[in-house]
């Protein structure tokens, strides 16, 4: 096992903890604007340490231009659509979840929690 | 052995991420978690790619990502909006002047 080999398995490693980390984020936090926080982790990072992984064991070939052509894409759409995503939230009137004075909280439908 | 693990982590991911779409309450919880289950798609291609040892596919997952892209960007639009806009099916008046809280 070569250093290369070493290197992509610690990069996919972290891509797979930083790819479940952001999962269970989505699914427990507690409204939609925190959730887009957690997703957000998942779409840049993760898939920047994936496809370092992935490059290093493809090694010098077409393959790794392809895979830096995606990671380059993703780079650019996944922010323009988690922006058009918190936008169309905005005006569609989704509330973010506060806090309130007394130490509870107010959900998305305006109950006290 | 390290990519079926990243392989499997994906698949989980994309467990978790789906159990939110059919989950959420708001109809925008549904759409991020699409999202995210698309992404971890293109990322599972990839990474089949590299187990079959053939780059071919991975022209696949960058269809995938685009298709993903603008998938995401037309449903959202049509949420915001009501629609996804049409050219000239409307011919704009002459001399129309556009009213308050039009």
């Amino acid at each position: 096992m070569d250093i290369l080999q070493i290197l992509s398995a610690i990069l996919l490693a972290l891509g797979a903890i930083l790819g479940v980390v952001g999962a269970i984020g989505i699914l427990r936090f507690p409204d939609f604007y925190t959730r887009m926080h957690a997703a957000g982790i998942t779409d840049t990072l993760c898939t920047g340490f994936f496809i370092g992984g992935l490059m290093l064991q493809f090694g010098m070939t077409l393959a790794s231009v392809k895979l830096l052509l995606i990671f380059m894409f993703m780079l650019f759409t996944c922010p323009t659509a988690t922006h058009a995503l918190a936008k169309a939230a905005r005006h569609g009137g989704l509330r973010p979840w506060v806090k309130t004075d007394n130490g509870g909280a107010v959900d998305q439908e305006g109950r006290v929690t | 052995m390290i990519l079926t693990s990243a392989a499997l982590a994906i698949l989980v991911t994309m467990t978790l991420a789906i159990t939110r779409a059919l989950l959420g309450p708001t109809i925008y919880d549904r759409i991020l978690a699409v999202n995210m289950f698309g992404t971890k798609t293109v990322l599972l291609i990839a990474v089949i790619a590299a187990i079959a040892g053939r780059g071919d596919y991975l022209d696949i997952a960058l269809v995938y990502a685009m298709i993903n892209f603008i998938a995401i960007i037309a449903v959202m639009k049509y949420f915001e909006y009501g629609s996804l806009g049409s050219a000239g099916d409307e011919p704009p008046v002459v001399g129309h002047k556009p009213q308050e809280g039009e």
